[in-house]
């Protein structure tokens, strides 16, 4: 597990809301190694999902360096994010945010509507990761004909059908009660420690932080390692 | 599932209220097609009729007749071959309520200035000799089922007979066709003698009529004509308005009112009441989903995919109903042009349905531009915060 999956080396993240600087991130620096599973835990305002969002693409860093799959993102311009996130990321949130007007095969197959696989390809790899998910019965239900447990699974599905290296997830058991969390993470730690993915999540839950491999505190916006 | 579908399933989330917005935007283009092949109808000059005639009227207005004392004066103008004269009669058949577009006038001289009109010599002839004659254009010939040979109860509310009778009978003796297709959509025409509207009228207007029509001789300049005709009656009681008959087609139909003007108003304010519908919804419909724009964008479609998806929606609403809108316009148009047996033509014709395509792509920007410019403007972490 040493190569590295995720490098984070400096970096900060500053918020403007209006004249006030809000510094979310502070000068942080942070390895993940491949086939790792990181939990990031801390308070509120810690800056756990401002960290996330930075590994995952969806936001640039003030200053400081990401390198992701070797790739330097923090360079990245706004398309060319959006296509690197398309190929190298999965994303899971805590309340789903599945689109209610398609099917949970629909939900998964939207992310292939961005490649070049042709529709019959589409369908093979949307049941592949329905069955992961063990949701290949529930293919034509739309999400509100569906549980929470099932609605996550289906978001997890979608964020492995175009099989990235990266799962990104912010609070996948917020939302859901002990059996169906424990479940969820269960599905988690199969899909890093069987099929090699890196996983980071973010939780202010402990029990869930004990599925991953190893656990990082946040707060004020650094990790607690570098803060001591 | 393809782009495609999931525009439209996106279309769909909400049904009632797309299927309100559809009739709306249907209902906004039945109109339009309707409305604009009414403005077709009363903005053509009437192309094809050429400018080998002169119409000359009174100065004052058509209504106002002219002597017929100036035929001599006006055949004796180097380059006018031949006049004609019309008055209007009007007329309704009686038991219909029909209104009839009729004129009185010599038949002699109106054959020789409208070689457009088709009708066997034998039925000119009769025509001329026959006082109570009258001859009907196919159209309204089909109309009503008219034969050659048979009486023909007209009633006239302007101009009743001596005998206080509002009820004319007249002996149908010839139906005319047009040259071509579309001197024969103006066969809903009908014309009487002018002898017998002369002696049987209550009022006793003799020797005067509505207007002459001038027929050119070849290469004649018809502007210095129609100059020298309004020169000639200059300061006289009886001054002219000559103008060519195309001209005096639009001059004659914007009597009514500017109807262009009218029609453009009325789509206006049907477009803008439209806009504001349809961008209303288009606006909710993309505030409602912010979260799962965002999603998109999380997933890797880019900021113009996303822009794409909401115009594409917009685009999808406004053609959906745009063309039923014209479809059902072109039906009407033509029910109603059977309805009236061709007096009425209400046609959606190709030119009627080119605007409509172009406001149909207009509109779709018009309406979905500015939801998608905030759908692709959408900070993708600020969208999932709710913010």
């Amino acid at each position: 597990m040493s190569e590295p999956m995720v490098q984070v080396h400096n970096v900060t993240k500053v918020y403007e809301r209006g004249r006030q600087k809000i510094e979310v991130l502070h000068g942080l620096t942070l390895d993940i190694p491949k086939g790792d599973f990181v939990a990031l835990m801390g308070p509120s305002g810690s800056g756990k999902t401002t960290l996330l969002n930075l590994i995952g693409g969806l936001d640039k860093p003030t200053s400081g360096e990401i390198t992701v799959g070797g790739r330097r993102i923090d360079q990245l311009g706004s398309g060319q994010l959006a296509n690197w996130r398309a190929h190298n990321v999965g994303f899971v949130f805590q309340f789903y945010n599945l689109m209610p007007v398609l099917t949970a095969e629909g939900n998964v197959e939207l992310p292939l509507l961005l490649t070049k696989l042709s529709g019959a390809q589409r369908r093979k790899n949307v049941s592949v990761a329905l069955e992961v998910v063990g949701l290949a019965d529930r293919a034509k239900h739309k999400p509100r004909e569906l549980s929470g447990g099932q609605e996550q699974r289906v978001a997890i599905a979608r964020a492995l059908v175009s099989d990235p290296q990266l799962l990104v997830c912010d609070e996948p058991t917020g939302d859901l009660d002990r059996k169906t969390a424990d479940e969820i993470l269960g599905l988690l730690q199969v899909l890093n420690r069987d099929h090699g993915k890196t996983i980071v999540i973010v939780t202010h839950d402990p029990k869930a932080a004990e599925f991953a491999r190893r656990t990082l505190h946040l707060e004020k916006g650094q990790l607690l390692e570098q803060a001591a | 599932m393809t782009r495609t579908g999931f525009v439209i399933a996106n279309l769909f989330r909400k049904r009632v209220r797309t299927l309100l917005t559809l009739l709306s935007v249907i209902m906004a283009f039945l109109l339009f097609g309707l409305l604009q092949s009414v403005n077709t109808i009363f903005s053509s000059g009437a192309d094809f009729v050429g400018a080998t005639r002169l119409f000359v009227q009174a100065r004052v207005s058509f209504t106002t007749a002219l002597p017929l004392s100036m035929v001599p004066k006006l055949e004796a103008i180097p380059g006018v071959a031949r006049v004609a004269y019309q008055q209007w009669f009007g007329g309704v058949v009686l038991k219909t309520n029909a209104q009839l577009i009729m004129f009185a006038l010599d038949p002699q001289r109106y054959h020789d200035v409208y070689s457009e009109w088709k009708m066997p010599e034998a039925q000119w002839q009769a025509f001329e000799r026959t006082r109570t004659g009258l001859i009907v254009g196919r159209q309204l010939a089909n109309q009503f089922g008219w034969k050659v040979g048979q009486k023909v109860p007209i009633s006239s509310n302007i101009w009743p007979q001596k005998n206080g009778s509002k009820a004319w009978e007249f002996d149908l003796v010839g139906i005319f066709d047009g040259k071509d297709e579309d001197w024969q959509k103006r066969t809903n025409l009908a014309f009487m003698q002018q002898d017998y509207f002369e002696e049987a009228n209550q009022f006793g207007i003799k020797g005067r009529t509505n207007f002459f029509i001038l027929k050119l001789a070849d290469g004649a300049n018809a502007e210095a004509i129609s100059k020298t005709v309004d020169a000639m009656f200059e300061n006289s009681p009886d001054e002219t308005k000559t103008q060519t008959e195309k001209d005096f087609n639009i001059s004659f139909v914007k009597q009514i009112g500017d109807i262009g003007l009218m029609v453009r108003w009325i789509l206006f304010a049907v477009f803008f009441t439209l806009l504001l519908v349809v961008g209303n919804t288009m606006a909710q419909s993309v505030r409602e989903r912010v979260p799962e724009l965002a999603v998109l964008k999380t997933l890797g479609f880019s900021d113009r995919s996303v822009l794409g998806f909401v115009l594409a929606e917009a685009f999808a609403l406004v053609l959906a109903g745009g063309l039923v809108g014209m479809v059902l316009a072109s039906l009407a148009g033509a029910w109603v042009e059977k309805a009236t047996g061709g007096q009425f033509l209400l046609e959606v014709n190709g030119a009627v349905w080119s605007l409509g395509v172009a406001a149909i792509v207009l509109m779709s920007l018009a309406v979905g531009l500015l939801p998608a410019l905030r759908a692709r403007r959408l900070k993708i972490v600020d969208a999932l915060a709710g913010h």
